[in-house]
């Protein structure tokens, strides 16, 4: 099987594979973790029974989707080692010491007050069980610290030379870790996390909101979710914006594949909206474009000359129809949220959050955007960075472990076939839990209070369970 | 040079530390879910399962620390070893899935026959024999040539790693057995003896079967272990074994309930001594020498920084979410 393949296509289809299904995690454990600590807040500082039900309630969610979150970055962990040992060899001096940090500040801390978060409540009082929750959500924002470093150092390598094994050694450690796309790739995928979580409790609130317009807990997570909405979707355009100008200034050749400029425009590149790139022929068929706005954009004048792929050699251009769709698809996402946001704010106004059904149904088709536009978004950054894996100085060809199509190809199907069985198992429990509206007296995952028998609430069971499990 | 040379030497020691304290923290993990099909009974398996829910995450992590932290001290080394050892490497990482996710699936299932007992079980099992053929395969030492492995994706399978893989299966389990001992009350603690006894004759059993191995495949190793002065230090560690051993069978025919699972550890400890006699000072055996594999001075003091203020803390916090959830483990507590 898989003779005469291509083995390094084979390893990048696995890390695209087993990183998407990693990434969609994080994204809403990191959110969620920050949001659980508020709400616990909420409830040391009111004593309102809605924010412990609340907590309890998101804190059973929140136990599956870090779980699946954990093992799936066990993979990406070795991944390194497997698939791209050249790479790990020549960038390992530079990337391991971020990633060794990350687990030294981050997996510890999440792993260790994990335990007593799930099931210490009544073990060690509320204020100790804070902090856990706290620590919690530190260790989750620590870990897209480092590893968007790392990741960050790949695409701007900064505070670097090359030694005589041709291995990348650090130089200044401030400037490998605060490398010039690092700060704004943070901020964008912290407000990303943020978004994607709001969406999805969103639409939980929405879905239950639906059904009964009268129950608490529904509207309290529901009108949290649409004020982060409303608040942060328009930051994060803005924050976008700024990412997409520091990466022309640092990888050009990138926005050039995103915005789909094949040729170059010495005075003023149109913005095209929608068209079919095609590398062979090297332009954007049936483009849909609006003149000189894309300047505009990226150099702030309409006039303003921009360099297009034709200067620069075939064999360094980035897979362009990918960079270009999935731009597109993230940018469509979050101008969708800014206007799931403005509704609800003038819901709000109205004073019909709670009715309006037509929002309520909005809110809920966008239960996913967030995914979405995370996978868009990293799919954009990802392929807009080949054909290197260090950006400029290591070719993605020249990265990949000594092995043969067959191995790489084989472990391919395992995750595959792995990943579709215990995700799809996964993400029937988590709907199961989503499908039951929170209620007073809701038990944590330990069901310490109240103390009930084994097996799961007899509402949850609404859902029938999939067939995959 | 010479302060690489000390750098280095520390760097395999911490290395050779967080792979420790994986093989024993998540080794008891492992080990229950070896013993589960032993235990059909539903609430024996709750309480099993609940004995380390609170913990087994952190008990994981040393195994990324073990791995990046390979990647970052010794680069080459990772860069070598991991294609070499693909096979097991993937193996186990599926093996750590399906358990790992069994910690939180199994509650969530309303089917009558939980299908992530099994998952739990086999997933246990799968990553502990790999781990084990793993070991060996490293003992066995790898063809390497300049940077670069230069094997095929089979060539780790042996009679010898296979030996080590049912070695570690059954050390684990040993672990699992004091462990539940250790935790447990009754019936259920009753049977963690019996089958504590029957496991450390088997462990016995696999530390002998593999020593005789061991030098076999290298005269290096018969030199380290066999050669004089070598002996005098090499000498001590088979002793030790005699007497962990013996002290165990008394802690376990007194009906102990702390002891049998410390010496348990202090078994584990012994083998992995013995490991580190064979190998040092090499990372890859026979090919590659901690000194040739390691990263330069600079990203190993970076390091060197975090490790020394963080690793206490984390052992701190690490032993406070244990002593939270310290003592025997309760049918009403854990998840339900
Ligand atoms: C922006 C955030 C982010 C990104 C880009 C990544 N991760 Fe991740 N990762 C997390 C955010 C995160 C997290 C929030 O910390 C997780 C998710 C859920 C969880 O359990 O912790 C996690 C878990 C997690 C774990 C398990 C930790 C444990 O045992 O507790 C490992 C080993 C990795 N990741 C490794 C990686 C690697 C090697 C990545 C890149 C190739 C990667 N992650 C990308
Ligand atoms: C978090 C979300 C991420 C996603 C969704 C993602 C996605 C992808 C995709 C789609 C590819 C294949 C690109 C191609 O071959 O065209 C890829 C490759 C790769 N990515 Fe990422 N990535 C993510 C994060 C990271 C991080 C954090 C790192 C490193 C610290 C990283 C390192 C790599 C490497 C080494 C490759 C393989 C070589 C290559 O094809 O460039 N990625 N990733
Ligand atoms: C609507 C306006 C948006 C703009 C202009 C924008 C801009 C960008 C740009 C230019 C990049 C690529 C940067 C690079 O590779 O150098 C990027 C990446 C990314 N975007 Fe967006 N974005 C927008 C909305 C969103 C939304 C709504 C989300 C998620 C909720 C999102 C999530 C991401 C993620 C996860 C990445 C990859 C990581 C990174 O490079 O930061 N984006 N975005």
């Amino acid at each position: 099987m898989f003779e005469g393949w291509d083995a390094v296509v084979l390893a990048r289809a696995q890390f695209a594979f087993t990183m998407s299904f990693h990434i969609v995690f994080p994204a809403f454990s990191i959110g969620l973790a920050s949001y659980l600590a508020v709400l616990e807040a909420l409830w040391l500082w009111t004593g309102r029974e809605v924010f412990i039900n609340l907590f309890n309630y998101w804190l059973k969610i929140f136990a599956v989707a870090f779980g699946m979150g954990v093992v799936s970055g066990i993979v990406m962990s070795y991944q390194f080692g497997t698939n791209w040992a050249v790479f790990s060899d020549k960038a390992g001096p530079v990337i391991g010491p971020l990633m060794a940090y990350e687990v030294l500040t981050a997996f510890f801390l999440e792993a260790g007050f994990l335990g007593v978060m799930l099931f210490g409540l009544e073990r060690v009082g509320h204020k100790l069980h804070f902090l856990a929750t706290l620590m919690v959500a530190i260790g989750t924002l620590m870990s897209a610290f480092w590893i968007l470093s790392a990741n960050s150092w790949m695409q701007t390598p900064a505070g670097y030379a090359v030694n005589a094994d041709g291995q990348f050694v650090a130089v200044d450690w401030l400037k490998v870790i605060f490398n010039p796309s690092f700060p704004y790739r943070l901020v964008h995928m912290v407000l990303a996390a943020y978004l994607t979580t709001a969406l999805v409790v969103g639409a939980v609130g929405a879905f239950h909101l639906l059904r009964d317009a009268h129950l608490a807990g529904p509207r309290v997570m529901f009108s949290m979710a649409m004020w982060m909405a409303t608040l942060v979707a328009p930051i994060q355009i803005i924050a976008g914006d700024r990412h997409g100008l520091n990466t022309l200034e640092h990888q050009p050749v990138k926005i050039m594949a995103m915005e789909g400029h094949f040729q170059s425009h010495p005075n003023g590149a149109p913005l095209v909206l929608f068209g079919l790139p095609d590398e062979a022929e090297a332009k954007v068929k049936y483009a849909i474009e609006i003149p000189k706005l894309g300047s505009l954009v990226l150099k702030h004048s309409f006039d303003a000359p921009l360099a297009g792929l034709d200067t620069v050699p075939r064999e360094n251009w980035p897979p362009v129809p990918i960079t270009f769709w999935s731009f597109r698809i993230m940018v469509g996402m979050g101008l969708l949220m800014v206007a799931l946001g403005l509704f609800s704010l003038w819901t709000r106004w109205r004073g019909t959050l709670y009715e309006t059904r037509l929002l309520h149904i909005f809110a809920l088709a966008m239960g996913p955007a967030g995914f979405i536009a995370v996978l868009a978004g990293w799919f954009t950054t990802e392929t807009g960075r080949q054909p290197f894996t260090v950006y400029g100085l290591l070719r993605t060809a020249d990265s990949a472990s000594p092995l043969a199509a067959p191995a790489v190809g084989s472990s391919l199907l395992a995750f595959v076939i792995v990943y579709f069985i215990v995700y799809a198992a996964g993400l029937t429990y988590l709907f199961r839990l989503m499908a039951a509206p929170p209620h007073p007296g809701e038990e944590g995952p330990s069901g310490e209070k109240p103390t009930r028998a084994a097996g799961i609430t007899p509402a949850a069971g609404v859902v029938a369970e999939g067939s995959a499990t | 040079m010479t302060a690489a040379i000390d750098i280095a030497t520390v760097w395999a020691f911490i290395i050779a530390f967080a792979v420790f304290v994986y093989v024993v923290m998540d080794g008891f993990d492992l080990g229950l879910g070896i013993l589960y099909p032993l235990f059909p009974n539903k609430s024996d398996r709750d309480l099993i399962m609940n004995s380390v829910a609170p913990v087994w995450d952190g008990n994981e992590t040393w195994l990324v620390l073990g791995g990046g932290g390979l990647m970052a001290a010794f680069p080459l080394a990772y860069a070598v070893l991991m294609p070499a050892l693909y096979t097991p490497v993937i193996a186990m990482l599926i093996g750590l899935i399906f358990r790992g996710v069994a910690f939180e699936f199994r509650w969530r299932t309303t089917q009558r026959e939980n299908r992530w007992d099994i998952a739990f079980a086999g997933g246990s099992l799968l990553a502990a024999l790999a781990q084990g053929i793993a070991l060996g395969a490293i003992l066995q030492g790898v063809h390497v040539e300049g940077r670069q492995y230069a094997g095929g994706w089979w060539d780790w399978l042996t009679p010898f790693s296979i030996l080590t893989g049912l070695a570690l299966v059954v050390g684990y389990a040993l672990l699992g057995a004091t462990w539940l001992v250790m935790k447990t009350e009754g019936e259920l603690r009753d049977k963690a003896y019996h089958l504590s006894w029957w496991l450390l004759f088997a462990m016995l059993g696999a530390i002998v079967a593999v020593s005789i191995a061991t030098p076999f495949l290298h005269v290096q190793y018969t030199q380290r272990w066999f050669a004089w002065p070598n002996i005098i230090l090499t000498a001590p560690v088979p002793v030790a074994v005699a007497v962990v051993t013996a002290m165990l069978l008394r802690a376990l025919s007194d009906k102990q309930d702390y002891r049998p699972f410390f010496l348990s550890l202090a078994l584990f400890a012994l083998s992995y001594a013995g490991l580190g006699i064979s190998m040092w000072p090499y990372i890859v055996p026979q090919s590659i020498t901690i000194w040739q594999a390691a990263s330069p001075e600079n990203s190993q003091v970076f390091m060197l920084i975090g490790v020394a203020v963080l690793i206490p803390l984390i052992l701190g916090y690490t032993a406070w979410a244990y002593w939270v959830f310290r003592g025997k483990v309760r049918p009403e507590s854990g998840y339900h």
